[in-house]
């Protein structure tokens, strides 16, 4: 079984976000920029299939810029065998990337697509599930267990009371979440390793696909400034405050 | 305009998630509801009373029984020939439906709305909240999901909807339930939880986070948070996190205790109404964030406190 995992480059997780003056949107100049790390979980399932033999072939997918490459690199030397880069320096909403994805699973035949649960940076959480729309598959979101068997995959998903776990046939969809594993690093004969892995170039029209937005981002803004506050003297003074506020037992 | 709004529900209450979402979808237009699961009649008449709410379509379907998004976004898609705008609240189960419902009627959502600004404009949180993007639609109709602590709730009672039966949609066979964990109640849950006590590195064990925290905890009823530096010692498991790649929380009253506040941790819990740090390093940049602030050693204030709450 081949797997198909998406992966999207990001301003990294330990980056703090600073809106541009001008209201544009985050400055993302010169900043260090990563996968996200929903997405490195993705990449580790998907390579964990395989070790078990599971899967046979991982194929990294990242639509995003030329440094997007750098994206795929990482996916490669962690352990994907192939990747594909649909080059835009547009900026692309969850509709247009689930489309060119869609594409891409029609041509390549994937018994499993695992997405991050959401990218760090729009926190939409759209793609996986709108993948799954327009292929008309199953979809596992939010995962903390993936377990193939046979023409079917259970998965356990982190639901706001706990976890539910659901059948879904395959080929299926699935997103990751915290709990699903812990990526590994890749080690420098992989990085080496990956640099030779065979990394094919597109772009969103070859797979017919309008990229315009249909959301448009009238302003970005910082959120409402929080105070600081006081400082108490001590246990006390915090009990006084907290009664005040009406926290007690 | 029609809005479509849909009931979370258990199978015999509605959950209050849903209220908020009904007080975005008055801002837009006319509220209808969309009841689904198996044996929901209970819930279609609860969810009828719900203070400005008109038609209440019901589908009363062993297929929509959990929710599962494979039958239920075809359903939901059927009734948008009718609707304007399908709103959901930003619970793990809007998020896994309404997505699916927009990429059928090929529409862009937009997701975990804060405010409702125009007729096709809201603000959202991008960046774990550390921006608010305004966005506008041009999509001839919307798709949102709604975080339920930005809208105040519609009351529960005094509304008169009429009940409709929709007999659309079944099981499309690609999905099925198996089973649930869900958590016992004996604590409330993270994302909905009034208070929350967090525990952070400088707890140095599990033991200490079991020693310190919990009690504190019980005291006051409220759930319990970590830092990702805390889930990463192994002190609590992975749900516990509170932060950017963990859960984001707003509750009344945030606790963080030996959290030295990394940007990662503050972006899940600064919209938090009250935030109380106990922390013995006077520079830790939670302080800055904090509402009330003690510099004092965790392991003798927090039983301290614990003791005289």
């Amino acid at each position: 079984m081949k797997i198909l995992v998406p992966v999207k480059r990001v301003l990294d997780y330990n980056v703090k976000p600073r809106v541009k003056s001008d209201g544009t949107g985050v400055d993302l100049a010169n900043v260090k920029m990563s996968m996200n790390p929903f997405d490195e979980i993705g990449v580790e399932e998907a390579i964990r299939l395989k070790e078990k033999g599971v899967a046979t072939e991982i194929v990294a997918v990242s639509v995003g810029p030329a440094k997007a490459q750098e994206t795929l690199r990482t996916a490669l030397a962690m352990g994907a065998d192939r990747a594909i880069l649909v080059q835009t320096d547009d900026a692309v909403e969850p509709l247009a990337i689930a489309k060119i994805l869609k594409a891409i699973a029609d041509a390549e035949q994937p018994g499993l697509v695992i997405l991050g649960k959401q990218a760090i940076d729009d926190d939409n959480n759209q793609t996986g599930q709108m993948l799954a729309a327009l292929t008309g598959w199953a979809q596992g979101t939010f995962a903390s267990a993936v377990n193939v068997e046979g023409d079917s995959v259970n998965v356990t998903r982190e639901v706001d009371g706990g976890l539910e776990t659901v059948k879904l046939k395959l080929p299926a969809i699935v997103t990751t979440d915290l709990r699903l594993n812990e990526p590994r690093y890749a080690s420098l004969p992989n990085i080496m390793k990956a640099k030779s892995k065979p990394l094919d170039a597109k772009t969103p029209a070859d797979y017919g696909v309008d990229t315009t937005p249909r959301v448009k981002v009238v302003k970005v803004g910082e959120p409402a400034a929080r105070s600081a506050g006081v400082k108490v003297a001590d246990v006390d003074e915090l009990v006084a405050k907290l009664k005040a506020i009406g926290v007690h037992s | 305009m029609k809005t479509l709004v849909w009931v979370e529900h258990d199978g015999s209450a509605v959950k209050d998630a849903t209220l908020a979402v009904v007080t975005a979808a008055s801002k837009l237009g006319e509220v209808h509801l969309l009841v689904a699961g198996e044996g929901v009649d209970g819930v279609a008449k609860a969810a009828a009373q719900i203070a400005g709410v008109g038609k209440v379509h019901v589908a009363d379907n062993a297929a929509f029984g959990h929710n599962l998004p494979e039958n239920v976004a075809p359903l939901i898609a059927d009734l948008m020939a009718s609707h304007d705008a399908f709103l959901a609240p930003a619970t793990t189960t809007g998020k896994n439906i309404a997505p699916r419902v927009a990429a059928l009627l090929d529409v862009m959502q937009i997701s975990e709305i804060l405010s409702v600004e125009g007729e096709k404009s809201f603000t959202r949180p991008i960046y774990a909240g550390n921006a608010i993007a305004t966005v506008e639609s041009s999509d001839p109709k919307l798709v949102l999901t709604v975080r339920g602590t930005a809208f105040e709730k519609a009351a529960s009672t005094g509304g008169s909807g009429t009940v409709e039966a929709v007999s659309a949609g079944g099981d499309a066979g690609l999905s099925s339930f198996v089973g649930a964990e869900i958590a016992k109640q004996d604590r409330p849950e993270l994302t909905s939880a009034k208070i929350i006590v967090s525990g952070g590195r400088a707890l140095g064990s599990s033991e200490k986070y079991e020693e310190v925290i919990v009690p504190f905890a019980d005291k006051l009823g409220a759930a319990l948070g970590a830092s990702r530096a805390a889930v990463d010692a192994g002190y609590v498991p992975n749900d516990y996190q509170v932060g950017q790649t963990g859960k984001i929380v707003a509750p009344e009253v945030y606790f963080a205790i030996g959290i030295s506040g990394a940007i990662q941790h503050l972006a899940g819990m600064k919209d938090s109404k009250t935030i109380v740090a106990i922390n013995k390093d006077e520079d830790a940049p939670i302080f800055q964030v904090a509402d009330f602030g003690l510099v004092a050693d965790l392991f003798s204030a927090v039983p301290e406190l614990t003791g005289k709450i």
